[in-house]
């Protein structure tokens, strides 16, 4: 038992694939070139990039030039807004409003930039979400007003699995944008709907995407923004010419790589979705027939949530707590994500779905992944239900 | 993020559960913070002195792990002596509660002062 090691954590974050790794090492070793520098050892860098890029492209059916690589998923949300408010900012007159739409449910590093912006005198509606996480497209619609410049919300929720209404959004996007000169960009965050979801720009209307490479079994250091030809942002790093002078900064090259390299196996996803939605299932049905007291926290239709993320409240116990005795046992889990485990406040995510602190502090949430197996969800569902027991005896309830 | 220390009151708490017929009850925490303790003690009406005590408490592993070291550092002293444990004794003796935690001491110790002013 001591020995186990079973990672049910994939929301935070990915294991390096084999391969992809064996593709970026040579960029780690002798392929030590500045992309910038035009000799040889600069061209044999700067062609492996132009190569990540082609790979990124094709995946999001997007053209290579409106391929921004970047440090991560977060600096990637961070120029996809900033980057964009900046320059509209620039192109608008004295006293015009900037106005965002966004969700109360967003991953932090949206969050946080639209809250840091507000305190700069920009405008910001963040929309409710209803009991299963996922917002209204009444509430949207009647959000937006002629000042509305951007609207952001994540394709599917890291705490919970929501998947966002994207395509409606796109659709009403653009209808409006038909009608008038002031337009509305729309930026997602696909980073946790990438490994299931079809993430075609142009199909999901979309002028702004986020990506990051650990966890689609890519490298961390890494993350895409996918800006459209015609979307005009400002870099928030400043400093040369890289990415279209948009990212000022030596590349990451081995990252690079690995996370073209890591997207072109992203293939099939209809048939892995339910694989491991069997796995999810069993794991759900176990666990609610097993542990009195628990509930399964988000959508209940699985065509409105990810196959792989499960999120539960435990009656009378601290999430925090359980995490890390599961851990004892050699079972990785979190509470809701890796960036707001360190924070003493309950999950944005499921306050805003309704939960009662103590219910949100009960939280659990178990994210499975391409290596998960039938024998991992059954050694969970058996220790889990005695690690509740002993959690409710401490606490008496 | 949590010692040895930390972890083991926190694995194997001695002081947990419920006296069943307690001369008086402490408590401390609220539900935005996740923490809600309850201690049970008992008290020698002579002495003065507390001679037993326990605790439930619903919260992270800090919270878990202070609790039992309340218990363990008021065990046998006098009411006198235990409202005086701050929550620099609890963290110390635990070898030092990470800073986002050290709330987790002054909960457990506002628990303890709490029965002792419901006891007079």
């Amino acid at each position: 038992m001591k020995n186990k090691k079973i990672y049910f954590d994939y929301a935070a974050t990915t294991p390096l694939d084999k391969d992809v790794l064996k593709k970026m090492l040579p960029y780690l070793k002798e392929k030590y070139g500045n992309p910038s520098s035009i000799h040889k050892f600069g061209r044999e860098a700067s062609a492996a990039i132009d190569n990540a890029r082609i790979q990124v492209a094709k995946f999001l059916g997007c053209k290579e030039a409106e391929i921004i690589f970047t440090g991560s998923a977060s600096e990637s949300d961070n120029l996809a807004i900033r980057g964009l408010i900046k320059s509209l900012r620039r192109a608008k007159g004295a006293g015009e409003k900037i106005h965002i739409i966004t969700s109360q449910i967003e991953h932090k590093a949206v969050l946080e930039t639209c809250n840091d912006l507000e305190k700069e005198g920009i405008k910001v509606t963040y929309l409710p979400v209803g009991p299963d996480g996922i917002i209204n497209i009444d509430d949207l619609e009647s959000e937006i007003t002629p000042e509305t410049d951007l609207i952001t919300i994540m394709y599917a929720n890291n705490e919970i699995g929501a998947i966002q209404p994207i395509k409606k959004i796109g659709q009403i996007i653009k209808k409006l944008n038909q009608n008038k000169e002031h337009r509305i960009y729309f930026h997602i965050d696909a980073v946790q709907a990438a490994n299931w979801l079809d993430l075609n720009v142009n199909e999901l209307g979309v002028d702004l995407l986020t990506l990051s490479g650990h966890k689609i079994y890519g490298p961390k250091g890494v993350g895409v923004l996918f800006a459209r030809e015609n979307v005009k942002i400002s870099p928030i790093i400043t400093g040369g010419a890289h990415e279209f002078n948009l990212r000022a900064g030596t590349e990451n090259v081995a990252g690079i790589v690995g996370m073209g390299e890591t997207i072109t196996k992203i293939k099939n996803q209809k048939s892995k979705v339910k694989s491991i939605e069997k796995l999810r299932d069993k794991l759900i049905k176990g666990v609610l027939t097993k542990v009195k007291g628990s509930k399964l926290n988000g959508p209940i239709k699985d065509e409105d949530k990810l196959p792989n993320i499960a999120n539960f409240s435990f009656e009378g116990c601290e999430g925090e707590a359980l995490v890390m005795y599961l851990d004892q046992a050699g079972i990785a889990v979190s509470t809701g994500s890796a960036c707001t485990s360190q924070a003493l406040t309950p999950s944005h995510v499921l306050i805003a779905m309704g939960l009662s602190d103590l219910e949100a502090h009960s939280s659990l949430r178990v994210s499975l992944g391409r290596y998960t197996t039938l024998a991992e969800v059954n050694y969970f569902l058996k220790v889990l239900p005695k690690t509740v027991e002993r959690l409710r005896k401490i606490s008496g309830r | 993020m949590y010692n040895k220390k930390i972890m083991e009151h926190f694995t194997n708490p001695k002081f947990f559960g419920k006296i069943e017929d307690p001369d008086v009850i402490g408590k401390a925490g609220n539900p935005r913070c996740g923490d809600l303790l309850t201690l049970y003690l008992k008290i020698d009406k002579k002495t003065n002195k507390i001679k037993d005590i326990k605790f439930e408490t619903l919260g992270c592993a800090a919270a878990i792990a202070a609790s039992d070291m309340i218990c363990q550092l008021s065990m046998g002293k006098t009411l006198d002596q235990a409202v005086k444990i701050n929550f620099q004794d609890v963290s110390n003796e635990l070898g030092v509660l990470p800073p986002l935690k050290i709330h987790c001491a002054q909960l457990v110790t506002e628990a303890l002062r709490d029965a002792v002013n419901n006891y007079k």
